[in-house]
This record gives C-alpha cells, structure tokens and sequence, in this order.
C-alpha cells in the first residue's frame, strides 16, 4: 500500500479522496475532463426507489464561502440507475464506487439496496438518513437515533457490502445518532451533510430558492465538520467518512487528524472540477511539508 | 469544456448598466454560438454564467448587465487574468435555420444572437434581427449587427428609439423561416404564442456549477428532464413545457 492509500472496511483505496454524492453525478462528466480512475472512489449521485425530478427552481443560493443547494434528489430512479447510469459509469471507472441511497420509509432504503447489491461495481453503500430537501423522509430519519437505526437494521439485511450511515449535523447530539447506527450494525459513518441554511433576495424580497430552505456547504462548513469528526470519532469504533467543506489537500489532513478515515469532497467540485485531481496531487507535498510519512497513521490522531 | 485563464482585454460601458468584456486566451473550447462560459471571481464562491457574444482568433466577447455583486465586481475590472469554463451548454442548432431565420434578443439576451446573425450570414441566409429593449438609454449593438449585413429592426416598449412595442410585434409583421431567441421569460412565452415556425429558445436559471454536475437548473420537457447547463441552454420550441 502507498503512502496515500487507506483501508475502507477492508477494500484498499489508493487515496482517501472521494467526491461526494450529489455533486459528481455518476462520474462519466468529470471523466470527460481527467481520468477519474486517480481518485480513491466516488459516491454517486443520491438514488431512490422511484424517479424524481426534485425541487421547483430555483434550487442553487450563492452564500458567503458556501451554496445553498435544494435539488430534492433529483434521479431516474433505481431501476434505471441500475440499467442506464451503471454501465456508462463503468466505462469510465475501473474501481468499486460508493452507492449513494434514500428513502422516505425504512422499507423504501430496503427495496433500493437489495436492488443495487447485486452490482459487482459497488463497493460500499452510503445510507443518506440526512437529506434536508425532502419532506417525510430524508433527515427527519436522521434526526432520531432509533429510526437511524431502524434504516440501519433493515439495509444490514439485504446487503453483506459495508454500509455507511450518513449523517445529519442539523441535530441537537450527534454522537448518540452515530452509536445507535453503530449499535445497529453500521460498518462506518459519513457525516456532516449539509446545514439547513436559507437566503432572502433583497430585490425580489423573497427567498432565493423555490424550496424557501436548502442545504449549506462549501469551505464555511469545514469547522463545523471537524468538530462533528471529531466527536463522533472519540464515541464510536467504526471508520468514518470526514465531509464537509473540504477544499484542499490541507483539509483532508485536518479532516483525517479529527478522525476520518477517508474524506469526501462535496461543494467545491461545482466551483473547479478539477479539484480533486489536485487535491490527489498536492498531498504528497502537503505531507512532507507537516512531517507525516504515511497518511494512515494520521487518522484519529488527535485526542 | 476546457478550464482556462484569459487576459481581461477591453472591459467598456455601452450603456449605464451593461459592459462588453474581451477576454484573450485559448477560446478552443467554444464550438456554437449560444454557448456560455462560467466565470471565478476572487471572494465570491460561484462561478459566473455569462453567455458568449462572439469569438474570433482567441479574443473572446462577452456582453454582460451589473446584477449583483460578481457582475459589478466585473465591472470594475481594467486588467489581469480570470479563471474561466470555457465552451458550457449546447449552443444554437444553425442547421435547422431555413434561408430566412428571424433573430430576436431582449436586453442582455441580445449578446449571443451576435456570433449566431455572423454564422448564418457567413452560411448565405437572409437574416433578420430583432433587438428588443424598454428605452432609447438601454439601446446596444444595433450598429454592430448592421454591419454583419442583417436587416435590423430596434424596439422599445416605451417608443423611445426605433418602433414601439416587443420584439412580437416586429415578428407579426416579418416573413421568417425560423426563429433564434433569448431574452427574459415573458419575452420567450409571447414568442412561443406569436411564432408561425418551429425555433430555438435560450433558457436562463441559478446554477450551481455550469458542467451538468449538480443538478442545480434543471427543468422539465417534453423529451424528458434536462439541465439548462449541459442539454441547454438552448431548448428547441417543440420541446419546451412552461411552468407557471
């Protein structure tokens, strides 16, 4: 294993960079513009039982630092994720891929799992219990650490594929959310989705965005991130997936000393698309600079 | 699409509120008229859409209004480099034009009709323009379509400069094989009702990355959801669902 490679329940990726769901599609955009095979995974865009279109527009607000995004989980649905968005990811990427899953009943997550668990090209599943642009659904199961762990029971029987819980930071303790998924059998924990968050155009003298709310992310989040790492890393013995706000080879490293055992990259790939190549690239110089020889030996490092 | 760095060349007021930007550099990525590029603006966390005016050996045009803060922020810029996507969205469709298309842009929509009126002229069409604004102060770019050789009709809703009233009310009167436009929605909804033909319609919407990634400008039509981005911005007439 490199210097950079990392262990993700027991699949080896090459490096912890992984463009996170929702803002990387299922890859085949980005692979028009480098070769995507040079990133640890990627987790595809959200994936639902049914198709759905999302949120009227408009659906995107500009903030400090950061967006506001209230797409709804716009996605053709599992079947065709399965029959369309799979095999065009698969010409393009080599590697296991991060299946990204909602659900508005703990029966619908159920239903979508078994479907793609049948996909050699998945690695892992994402269980998204934290989706703020959705009503009857989505974050209202991550806000509650019995129903958090009521997806988890249910996705655990239908795959043997690690899963990963990903969590809300729009909640009072996370840390006892993340230790009833874990009670429940979670392999590993994904966490911060995004903040709710809400914009007021000054002209118009409504809100920017259809939807009134959204979720906030991008570079002002990054501390809200690690300190969410951080706790949830000093409560549970499961890996975790540090997200929120990184942008540069810099963040990853903070990112893994909180706890992360890999690291998504969420919001800043709308801003540069190559922003995960370079991120790849600069870490080995990054860490020479801070003294670390091998990136696994960083992670949890701080007490 | 290409990510590349051009040099701010020329950045000049045509009227209060709208300036013309040159940019010079590797413009190779631009490949339609009715494309965009997406521009990064240092403090600001999104990229710019800004649609493409003309190209022409690297010195890329782009025309745009003061908005917000990114557009004035643009404004005020004299010199040094910008970090650009270059050759986003799909562009107008030039073969579906007949030998008479009908160009219609309303106010800052005008600018990609420009490279589009040179293309079809390039091609032996006869191309009627009509530029739509609300006053004789808001007025640009009659004089430089003029001398691509189009016929050029200028409105204004107040009556200020050239004929009174909206671009329909050109378009009522003028024989067209088929229409190009972009300008505001009410101005594309009254085009949709009024045209005899089939045409192209350029779509405007928040986004957030430009490149078909985050879903952000997504909008629904008769062949199926599409992004104003990446399968947009330019919808064919046939296609479009209004949403009221």
């Amino acid at each position: 294993m490199g210097r950079l490679s990392v262990d993700l329940c027991g699949i080896t990726l090459d490096n912890p960079i992984i463009p996170a769901s929702g803002t990387f599609g299922y890859g085949y955009e980005f692979a028009e513009l480098y070769d995507i095979n040079m990133l640890g995974t990627f987790s595809f865009k959200g994936t639902t039982k049914d198709a759905r279109f999302g949120n009227p527009t408009p659906r995107i607000a500009e903030c400090t630092a950061g967006m506001i995004n209230a797409v709804g989980l716009q996605n053709p649905g599992v079947e065709k994720v399965i029959s369309e968005e799979l095999p065009k990811m698969r010409k393009v990427f080599d590697k296991k891929v991060m299946a990204n899953v909602s659900g508005f009943a703990v029966e619908d997550y159920a239903y979508t799992c078994e479907k793609l668990d049948a996909c050699d090209e998945i690695g892992w599943f994402e269980v998204n219990v934290s989706c703020p642009n959705v009503h009857g659904g989505g974050m209202s199961f991550g806000t509650s650490p019995e129903m958090a762990a009521k997806v988890t029971e249910a996705v655990k029987k239908v795959t043997n594929k690690p899963i990963f819980i990903k969590l809300s930071p729009n909640v009072t303790d996370i840390v006892s959310i993340a230790k009833a998924c874990e009670d429940a059998g979670a392999d590993g924990i994904s966490l911060i989705n995004t903040l709710l968050g809400m914009r007021i155009d000054l002209r118009t003298k409504k809100p920017v965005i259809a939807n009134k709310m959204g979720g906030f992310s991008g570079s002002a989040i990054f501390p809200v991130a690690v300190r969410m790492v951080y706790q949830v890393a000093n409560a549970v013995n499961i890996p975790i997936i540090g997200m929120g706000g990184v942008s540069t080879a810099e963040d990853v490293i903070e990112m893994m000393l909180a706890g992360a055992t890999a690291v998504q990259v969420g919001a800043a790939n709308l801003v540069n698309p190559f922003v995960c190549r370079d991120i790849i690239n600069d870490l080995p110089s990054v860490m020479d600079k801070y003294g670390i020889e091998d990136l696994k030996s960083i992670i949890g490092g701080v007490k | 699409m290409k990510q590349v760095f051009l040099d701010i060349i020329e950045n000049i007021p045509l009227t209060k509120n709208v300036y013309k930007m040159k940019l010079f550099g590797d413009t190779s990525a631009i490949t339609a008229s009715g494309q965009f590029v997406n521009i990064l603006l240092d403090g600001l966390y999104l990229r710019r859409p800004i649609s493409v005016c003309d190209v022409e050996d690297k010195v890329l045009t782009i025309i745009y209004k003061v908005v917000g803060k990114g557009t004035e922020q643009m404004s005020k810029m004299t010199e040094g480099k910008l970090d650009v996507l270059c050759g986003l969205g799909n562009g107008y469709d030039l073969t579906l034009s007949g030998d008479a298309p009908i160009l219609l842009g309303g106010g800052v929509g005008v600018p990609p009709l420009y490279m589009l009126a040179k293309k079809l002229i390039a091609e032996g069409k006869k191309v009627s323009v009509v530029l739509g604004f609300n006053t004789a102060d808001e007025v640009f770019y009659e004089k430089e379509f003029k001398e691509l050789g189009a016929d050029v009709t200028v409105t204004t809703v107040d009556g200020s400069y050239g004929t009174k009233g909206f671009v329909t009310t050109v378009m009522e009167n003028t024989d067209y094989s088929y229409f190009y436009t972009c300008g505001p929605e009410p101005m594309l909804k009254a085009i949709y009702k009024t045209s005899k033909t089939s045409g192209q319609m350029s779509f405007e919407e928040r986004m957030g990355c430009g490149f078909g990634a985050c879903m952000g400008c997504s909008c629904k039509t008769i062949t199926g959801n599409k992004r104003i981005c990446k399968e947009g911005p330019v919808l064919k007439k046939e296609d479009i669902i209004w949403e009221d």
